[in-house]
């Protein structure tokens, strides 16, 4: 899997309360998580959520295992989520929606063009390329089909 | 050497395993999600529904029609797939399954990330989101990659002031946010064969705030003790006597009250540095301090007084909530001012029942403090039911010590 985008760059520790307040969790239009990503750690950082790789710090996702969180991220147009670690119950929740994660140390600016592949294991911004810890082969094929819904229904979709 | 989670899930640290899952459970917001994922699979297969569990608990009674309208979803899809259905006012998740529903040597997966909780128990309890509560709905089990583990070696015993909210704040702040992520933690030495149950879970529930895995106890006399309550026998689990390659100690004798500073859990200090600073609110409740022992240790320190600020206190089961009543515990609070609410989350999450305003500060016994959580502008400091009593009582965060 290859992707490519627009560097948006975070710090450490960004906790599943701040991708998404715990106020909107509860709705029947889902749209409304992509609309509020990230708002009580910046309110605009939503608008500019769409083509971009998230180049964060550490620890990434910490906290609740609010699903929404990858949601509204995925939903944002976040093409992949980059950072040092992961806190476990994000990094499987992402995997599980389809939003790839990159557990990877890459140097970087706000608005580089970042480009990885997770076959190859490799992520690259501003002329540097690094390594990217490889995911299991089961996280590699349930994010391979779209998520574990469709890896459970049979394959890709 | 062998960690209990290396028992649990049979293989070594590192492994990747499929296991069957004992017992699952999500409550009314993750519920509605595993739901949709369990939909879109599509088979129509939900495994074992006599282990599967789903506990009304974060925003209960319903806030909002919106909020009534989605519960109703729920209770729908419960009575259709023949699980386990708890109704508003049965308490959080993580203490209702504690209440005999969570046995040594088990794998327990629940959709809360506090589903480590059950550790406690000498179980292999971890949290997960709800798209993963789908796959294990359909299909009866998980993959699982086996946590390094890191030891926490407890000595001497808890005496005075401190508790074990105080221990759990005390490792949260000496490991960090992020320092056992993927690990899990084992609890082990003479400290922690010397703590009740109630302590125990109160512990193994802020390892996620670590980045943990699980938090776990080998089960032992106390356990055993503790279910039998239940009518449940259990065996005991041995340790195999070794070091870890990983570990911190930590004695009992010498922990002080302490607070995490907002927002970040693991920004931690003794009370008696920031005793003084005045607080909006104090909340008593949740998954880590709304036991009837946290109800009892604040009771003791308000009985026959008046608390000077607005003070939520939120059980955390129906069972605690009926021993609080059969004890007189539950009288005291009432007596001595404080508001008593439905047994669930309270505003932990900053749903309902005490959510903050824009600069108002709460003195909290739960576990997350992390920016906005109770209400946006709202500041977080977490400490123990003690130290929510003796800061209720002076209107200002105050030392527990004073008030015993």
């Amino acid at each position: 899997m290859r992707g490519t985008g627009r560097a948006v760059c975070l710090g450490r520790d960004i906790d599943t309360d701040l991708i998404i307040a715990g106020r909107y969790l509860r709705t029947k239009d889902r749209s409304v998580w992509a609309t509020h990503a990230l708002e009580d750690l910046d309110p605009a950082l939503a608008g500019r959520l769409s083509g971009a790789v998230i180049v964060a710090g550490g620890n990434f996702g910490c906290g609740s295992s609010r699903e929404q969180a990858a949601v509204a991220l995925r939903d944002a147009g976040v093409v992949a989520v980059a950072a040092p670690s992961f806190a476990r119950i994000f990094f499987r929740n992402a995997v599980n929606i389809g939003l790839p994660v990159l557990e990877c140390e890459i140097p970087c600016r706000d608005g580089d063009q970042v480009t990885f592949d997770l076959e190859e294991g490799w992520i690259e911004a501003g002329g540097i390329r690094r390594a990217v810890s490889p995911l299991s082969p089961r996280m590699r094929a349930i994010l391979a089909a779209g998520g574990l819904v469709p890896f459970l229904c049979g394959g890709p979709r | 050497m062998s960690t209990l989670s290396e028992r649990i899930l049979g293989a070594g640290a590192g492994a990747y395993v499929d296991r069957a899952v004992d017992r699952a459970y999500v409550h009314d917001g993750t519920g509605l999600l595993a739901r949709a994922a369990w939909t879109e699979i599509g088979s129509g297969v939900f495994t074992d529904p006599d282990r599967r569990y789903l506990i009304f608990d974060h925003i209960v009674p319903a806030n909002t029609s919106m909020t009534a309208d989605l519960q109703q979803e729920m209770r729908e899809f419960a009575a259709m797939t023949g699980m386990h259905f708890f109704e508003v006012g049965a308490g959080v998740c993580h203490q209702v399954m504690a209440e005999g529903r969570a046995l040594p040597g088990e794998v327990i997966v629940g959709a809360d990330s506090h589903s480590c909780t059950l550790g406690a128990l000498g179980a292999f309890a971890t949290g997960v989101g709800a798209t993963d509560m789908a796959g294990i709905w359909a299909t009866g089990g998980t993959w699982f990659r086996v946590p390094e583990t890191t030891g926490i070696f407890l000595e001497g015993a808890l005496s005075g002031a401190a508790s074990a909210k105080d221990v759990a704040l005390a490792y949260v702040g000496a490991l960090g946010m992020d320092g056992a992520t993927y690990r899990a933690l084992e609890f082990v030495g003479e400290g922690a064969a010397s703590l009740s149950m109630a302590d125990r879970l109160t512990l193994c529930n802020m390892a996620v705030e670590t980045g943990a895995k699980t938090g776990i106890f080998y089960a032992d006399r106390v356990t055993r003790d503790y279910l039998a309550g239940f009518g449940i026998a259990a065996e005991r689990q041995v340790p195999h006597a070794s070091g870890y390659p990983d570990e911190i100690a930590i004695d009992l004798e010498d922990v002080v009250p302490l607070l995490a500073l907002p927002p970040r859990v693991d920004t931690v200090c003794p009370v008696a540095e920031k005793e003084g600073l005045p607080v909006d609110q104090v909340f008593l409740g949740t998954c880590t301090g709304g036991r009837y022992e946290d109800l009892a240790s604040f009771a003791a320190i308000v009985r026959g007084k008046q608390v000077a600020v607005r003070t939520v206190v939120v059980p955390a089961s129906r069972a605690v909530l009926m021993q609080a009543v059969a004890s007189g515990v539950l009288a005291d609070l009432v007596a001595a001012g404080c508001a008593v609410a439905t047994p669930g989350c309270g505003p932990c999450l900053g749903a309902h029942m005490g959510v903050l305003g824009e600069g108002e500060v709460c003195l909290s016994t739960a576990n997350r403090n992390f920016k906005n959580r109770m209400g946006v502008g709202g500041e977080i400091y977490l400490a123990s039911p003690m130290t929510a009593a003796a800061t209720a009582l002076v209107g200002a965060i105050t030392s527990p010590e004073e008030f015993l």
